[in-house]
């Protein structure tokens, strides 16, 4: 709510009412007044206004005056402050006579002079009061009589116009009526005249608006007509339209100016242009400047004065109206309207006089608003008024600047002169005007200047502050730090500044950053911050806003610096952000390692963004070591890891905000791929690419920050970090633009961290270099690898080994030789394949191959031929060691790969230790035996088969036998010669032929000559193949024959026949052989229990009765049993003999320890007859005791276990089996129709 | 026409400035990056009462003496302010109006391209084109 300060002073109190006392009691009248006055307002009217304005409520006052001609308003006045709504007339008369003679003719007398002045409103009050009826009581009369004749006299139409008022002092209800009767016809006659009155005032106005355009029409005077309507507005309490009207004054003003500009003069609008003589400013405390009303009224007043004039009323009815803060919004526009019309209408004012008016005008407003505002209103609304206050420090400014205040000399003649003249504007010392005339007086007086221009810049900059004007807040601080500067004193000005910067920097406005940025300069300088202004200068020096000239100037600065000789310990650390730019980043070569021997270049390409070449006294690089990466020789790692090809593109702006960038520039894409894989067969469905971090990314952003320029925002200061490895170059001169700069690195895996330029006294470092760039300068040991010249090696022949030596940092010197210790099993061959290079010299141990001399980091290779000798089956070297305690050759034998591993022990001169190298040697050859038996003669087949891809030559196949020599084996084989092509097999066959008795252990070994084909003789190598064949001698011999059926010639299907085996013992018993069963004998005869069983498994044969059966058989040669067996043949055709088995028998008690596995004679692979190792033993000591019962542990439990009577086979060749694949005729049953074909 | 015509991001810095080059460059600019805190507490205070349908137009910003500043914000929250001479009396708030719609416009276009990375100066030759042409010599 607005505290009104002063009371609302009405000018124009009410309508103007005129009366006329008639005859009667003159003081009863002059009381009533009172009363009606009192009681008009009291109950409000509705009023409809015309035009379809919305009606409104309103209280009716009225200012009652005596009837005088004068009053009257005369032809063609135009006010309506003055002019009588009403006329009364007042009469107490009863008495008919009375009426008739004297009061009649009064009546007429008023009626004539209303009509002659066109005034209808009207109305005749008639008194009545009992008193007077007491009087008059002996003539009585009918006291209506005297209304009526009133009525009939003058109010032939309207009846209302004469009212009764019935004893208007006395309390009664009767009385009280007719007095309220009264109240509301006044009302409504006063409404209705003003009605009417307005209606007409208006009407007149605006045909005097319409003649505007015409010559001589006057502004003011209009002003004043419509004025009066505002008045009238006003007095009724509508302030809204009071308002109106004035603001239509003011736009029917504006719009003349602005004609006037446009080239439409008004003639009136010459006094407007007169000159500005006074320049006091507004004048808002009084409710109607009368003076300066006046002036309008005769065409006196200039433009100053008429807008002062209307603003001041507006202002009033704004505030009557508690629209406070549209004042303020007005007084700006009007004070910025008042600057421009004054120009548009060429009006001369005074340097400054503006500024006055302006300064003035704002304090008063602000005055004004501050008296009817609480203080935390003010505070709260303190955005309206700041503009006002913004203003007023403008001018301030301006004028002080004019007056010479602010320069540090003070004012000259010239300025005093000037102030004279304003403050003669100020007009005379008005008490109403004189304060801050006087405050402005005092203004130019030198010693009051600053602690009135300072208080009004700290309240403006605190009022800016608290509505959230930051910016303007801060624009405000910067002219205030700037008046500081003035003043000389550099330290308060300074926070002021850099909190200005500092906005504009956040903000990424450039142009604002420099020019704070140069003021800050210059107060730094002042303040003798060497660093800071060293860093602002630095700067500005780059900071392509600025001319080139202050450019210059910065980078001198500078370099001035730099030059100076101070403390060396203190060097001055700048960002080199602000000098150079790091653009690039070059390696060579590419890969950013190298081994140590070679060169690593690290070019380096700086943009200098200084105006003049800078001589650069060391431009160094801090490198890191990078601890992790040290010892990994990783060339692979670095080379893989620099996919940029070397070259490094600093973007400008990202290496400056270094880590920072990345939050700018959002965060960084997250992939992943997904493969969806069906569960069934795990083949491939589908194939994505999915973002792990979309909502990171896809986040909206509300608080970003502007990019960051180079040249805008401040760089973080940077320490040289001390201590670490440095790439230094020394006096480099840095040309405006791009500049190359190369640098060595040392050995080691280094991270690149900063960038330091000296120059003099002053460091440019650059922060972190980012992305961080390693380079590896490595140091690498020797390597020597030895690998196959082609896989797989072949053992036993003469093969090519691929030496590759990488010297590493070695330097291979004159007589530098590796020695390989020599072994018999893998001797080096002098090879003519080696290169010329090499001399190697084999003595009986060692062989020794000189190196030629070699630089570091070269590769070296040579081949070598070596040769696995295979060993012969008899040889079993013992385990030899060397004098270095290392085993020298230790052949593995890996059955699956059936290969040997060489190692090669080779001592390099390089290093104390020797380096052990594995070969391994695969065996082109597999070989297979087996016994073949016809009766009692015996033959053996070895079977070659080459494994390897290539062909051989095969030649001096042999079969010895070493323990027995009476046996003979003779050779079947017709060729000595053979060939055997890669992946085939060659058969040998021996007669095994003896004199006494077949033994039945053999321990043969084959041997063969080998050579790649077409190679010379002297290239075979030999083979060995030692085998073992046990049990050898043919026991049993097994005949079969099929009897037809009785009175058949062949069989037939589907009828029985007889099968008739026939089991003979060849041989007498061997003394193994009775030592083993007869033990087992109950009775005294030598017995064998065999197991016969006809099994046909191809179900040609169906075996009718017993199948299997048990034969004793003496242990006598000659030994004959027959056995009957009924078979039926189930097809007809061809049919072999169904197989027939005989099988050892062994009682429950017999030891049955150890089955021979059936496949051990059949087949052995060639190593098992080669040199056997300690595993090996295990498997030999067991066929060894297989004589005895209790053999070895795990037998003992089988036999524990199972107490049954077994079967044994027998080893094959000691069952001859006579009509083994033979072959009997069986014819179709006679009645047989379908015959069954089966073709497979 | 129009003194001083300015672009300005989201995130308050200058996207695109451009003033008559008769005078001072660096006024503009503070007077603009200045108007920043009315077109604030504009858009705030708009925000409170109408959440959806927002008039972009953001009408005359300040005036001062001799300049009228007038600002519209994009439902993106870039801001565009034209700063008029005040003495040039004859514009109308429509005519700024259809400044601005125009000037809208062709930022859009600007912003179409797909080769303008958003947030970077304009520099497109079109947008330009017409910006000077509401930049009309003032004398």
């Amino acid at each position: 709510r607005l505290r009104v300060l002063f009371p609302l002073v009405p000018i124009f109190y009410a309508f103007l009412c005129l009366f006329i006392l008639g005859a009667g009691d003159q003081g009863l009248f002059t009381s009533l007044y009172t009363s009606l006055a009192q009681q008009l307002p009291r109950e409000p009217m509705e009023w409809r206004r015309t035009y379809g304005r919305a009606p409104k409520m309103i209280h009716l006052e009225a200012n009652f005056v005596q009837f005088k001609e004068e009053l009257l308003p005369k032809e063609g006045n135009k006010a309506l402050l003055t002019f009588p709504f009403l006329h009364i007339y007042w009469t107490d008369c009863c008495d008919t006579e009375t009426y008739k003679s004297s009061v009649k003719e009064d009546m007429m007398r008023w009626q004539n002079t209303l009509r002659s002045h066109s005034s209808a409103d009207w109305v005749i009050i008639v008194v009545e009061s009992n008193e007077t009826k007491k009087k008059n009581k002996p003539n009585i009369l009918p006291r209506s009589s005297i209304v009526d004749k009133i009525r009939s006299d003058f109010c032939n139409k309207q009846n209302d116009r004469c009212v009764v008022l019935s004893d208007p002092l006395k309390d009664s209800s009767r009385s009280l009526e007719s007095w309220n009767a009264l109240l509301l016809k006044l009302r409504t006659l006063l409404l209705m005249s003003f009605t009417k009155n307005l209606g007409r005032f208006e009407d007149d106005m605006r045909t005097l608006r319409e003649k505007r355009t015409q010559p001589g029409w006057s502004f003011c005077e209009y002003f004043m007509v419509q004025e009066e309507l505002a008045f009238v507005f006003e007095m009724l309490q509508q302030f809204e339209d009071a308002l109106v009207q004035y603001d239509e004054l003011d736009a029917l003003f504006t719009q003349y100016v602005l004609n006037f500009g446009a080239g439409d003069t008004a003639n009136w609008l010459g006094s407007f242009c007169a000159p500005v003589r006074n320049w006091s400013g507004l004048l808002l405390r009084r409710p109607i400047d009368m003076e300066k009303r006046d002036s309008i009224q005769r065409g006196e007043a200039s433009l100053l004065d008429l807008r002062s004039y209307l603003f001041s009323r507006q202002c009033t009815l704004l505030i009557f109206l508690q629209r406070p803060w549209e004042v303020t919004q007005r007084a700006l526009e009007l004070l910025h309207n008042c600057v421009q019309e004054l120009r548009l209408l060429e009006v001369s004012v005074i340097d400054g006089a503006l500024d006055c008016w302006v300064f003035l005008s704002c304090l008063e407003v602000l005055h004004r608003i501050e008296g009817c505002c609480d203080p935390a209103q003010l505070a709260a609304n303190c955005s309206h008024t700041v503009g006002l206050w913004a203003y007023a420090t403008d001018k301030l400014k301006c004028l002080g600047e004019l007056c010479g205040l602010v320069s540090k000399n003070g004012p000259t003649s010239e300025d005093l002169n000037r102030t004279v003249d304003l403050l003669a504007g100020l007009g005379d010392e008005r008490p109403e005007t004189g304060e801050f005339g006087l405050f402005l007086f005092y203004f130019f007086e030198p010693h009051f200047r600053f602690l009135h221009h300072l208080h009004m810049f700290l309240f403006l900059y605190f009022d800016f502050f608290s509505i959230g004007r930051l910016r303007s807040a801060r624009l405000v601080g910067k002219s205030l730090a700037e008046f500081y500067m003035r003043k000389g004193d550099p330290v308060r000005a300074e926070p002021f500044m850099k909190e200005a910067l500092k906005s504009y920097e956040s903000e990424g406005w450039r142009l604002p950053v420099t020019h704070t940025r140069r003021q800050i300069a210059e107060c730094q300088k002042l303040l003798g911050r060497t660093e800071d202004y060293l860093r602002t200068s630095a700067l500005l020096a780059g900071d392509v806003n600025l001319s080139t000239e202050e450019r210059k100037h910065f980078c001198q600065e500078i370099l001035s610096f730099a030059g100076r000789s101070g403390n060396p310990s203190h060097k001055v650390s700048l960002c080199m952000n602000v000098f150079a730019q790091l653009t690039r980043l070059q390696f060579r070569p590419a890969t950013a390692s190298v081994h140590s021997g070679a060169v690593l270049q690290v070019e380096l390409t700086l943009r200098c963004l200084m105006p003049v070449p800078v001589c650069i006294q060391q431009l160094a690089a801090s490198i890191h070591f990078d601890v992790d990466h040290g010892g990994t020789h990783g060339r692979s790692k670095g080379a893989t890891r620099q996919t940029n090809q070397g070259t490094i593109e600093f973007k400008p702006g990202t290496s400056s905000a270094g880590p920072n960038s990345s939050t700018t520039a959002g965060p960084t894409l997250e992939m992943d791929e997904i493969q969806d894989r069906s569960p069934s067969d795990n083949s491939l469905s589908s194939v994505g690419v999915v973002c792990k971090n979309t909502h990171l990314i896809i986040r909206r952003r509300e608080n970003g920050s502007p990019p960051e320029t180079p040249n805008c925002v401040s760089p973080p200061t940077v320490a040289m970090k001390e201590g670490g490895q440095m790439l230094k170059v020394q006096n480099v001169k840095l040309e405006p633009g791009n500049n190359s700069i190369t640098f060595t690195a040392p050995p080691g895996t280094y991270t690149l961290r900063q960038l330091c330029a000296t120059v003099g006294e002053v460091q440019f470092v650059l922060s972190p270099i980012y992305p961080s760039v390693r380079y590896e300068v490595y140091s690498q040991e020797p390597q020597l690898t030895v690998e196959p010249l082609s896989e797989p090696l072949l053992a036993g022949m003469p093969q090519l080994v691929k030496f590759t030596l990488l010297t590493g940092h070695y330097t291979v010197k004159k007589g530098d030789a590796l020695q390989l210790s020599n072994t018999e099993t893998m001797p080096i061959l002098p090879s003519s394949s080696c290169t010329a290079t090499l001399s190697i010299q084999s003595s009986e141990k060692v062989t020794s191959i000189s190196l030629p001399p070699t630089l570091p980091y070269q590769v070296l290779e040579f081949q070598l031929e070596v040769l696995c000798i295979i060993p012969s089956g008899s040889e079993r070297p013992a385990n030899e060691r060397l004098t270095n305690g290392e085993v020298r050759h230790r052949p593995h034998k890996d059955f699956r790969n059936k290969c040997y591993v060489h190692t090669m022990s080779i001592d390099c001169p390089w290093s104390i230790y020797s380096t052990l190298l594995a070969l391994t040697f695969y065996i082109p050859f597999k070989t297979k035996h087996s016994l073949l038996s016809s009766g009692n003669r015996k033959y053996i087949q070895v079977c070659v088969q080459n494994v390897s891809d290539m062909n051989f030559t095969l030649t001096d196949m042999k079969l010895t036998e070493k323990q027995h020599s009476s046996l003979e084996l003779q050779s079947l084989n017709t060729k000595t010669n053979q060939l055997l092509c890669s992946k085939h097999s060659v058969f040998c066959l021996w007669e095994v032929r003896w004199k006494d008795d077949l033994p039945s252990c053999l321990q043969c070994v084959f041997s063969a000559n080998f050579c790649p084909l077409n190679q010379d003789a002297s290239a075979f190598k030999p083979f060995h193949y030692q085998f073992q064949l046990e049990r050898v001698t043919t026991l049993y011999s097994v005949r079969a024959e099929i009897l037809p059926p009785p009175g058949e010639q062949h069989c037939r299907s589907g009828l029985v026949c007889g099968l008739e085996v026939c089991i003979t013992r060849l041989t007498e018993p061997s003394e193994g052989e009775i030592a083993e069963d007869s033990k087992t004998d109950t009775d005294g005869l030598k017995n064998a229990k065999l197991m016969y069983e006809v099994a046909d498994s191809s179900s040609n044969w169906a075996v009718c009765g017993k199948s299997s059966g048990m034969v004793l058989m003496p242990l006598k040669a000659n030994a004959t049993h027959k056995v009957q067996i009924e078979v039926m043949p189930l097809f007809a055709g061809h049919l072999p003999f169904p197989k027939i088995k005989v099988l050892k028998y062994l009682p429950h008690n017999a030891a049955a320890a150890i089955q021979p596995d059936p496949d051990s004679c059949v087949e052995n692979d060639s190593l098992s007859l080669l040199d056997k190792t300690l595993d090996d033993q295990a498997d030999t000591a067991s066929i060894r005791s297989r004589g005895s019962i209790h053999s070895v542990g795990s037998s003992d439990q089988q036999q524990k276990g199972v107490a049954m009577p077994r079967l044994e086979p027998f080893s094959p060749g000691q069952v001859f089996n006579n009509s083994h694949s033979q072959q009997v005729l069986v014819l179709p049953t006679t009645d047989d129709h379908i015959m069954e074909v089966n073709a497979t | 026409m129009a003194v001083c015509i300015a672009v300005i991001a989201k995130e308050n810095y200058p996207l695109y400035i451009r003033s008559v080059p008769s005078q001072n460059e660096l006024k503009f600019h503070y007077t603009v990056h200045t108007s920043l805190d009315v077109v604030e507490e504009k858009v705030s205070a708009v925000g409170k009462s109408i959440g959806d349908q927002r008039e972009l137009y953001l009408g005359l910003l300040y005036p001062t003496e001799d300049y009228k500043v007038y600002g519209y914000v994009t439902n993106s929250k870039v801001k565009f302010v034209i700063v008029v001479d005040s003495s040039n009396t004859s514009l109308r708030d429509n005519e700024i109006r259809s400044m601005f719609r125009k000037l809208h416009n062709s930022f859009t276009d600007v912003m179409c391209n797909p080769f303008y990375n958003p947030g970077d100066p304009i520099q497109s030759k079109a947008f330009n084109g017409i910006v000077s042409g509401m930049m009309v010599q003032t004398g």
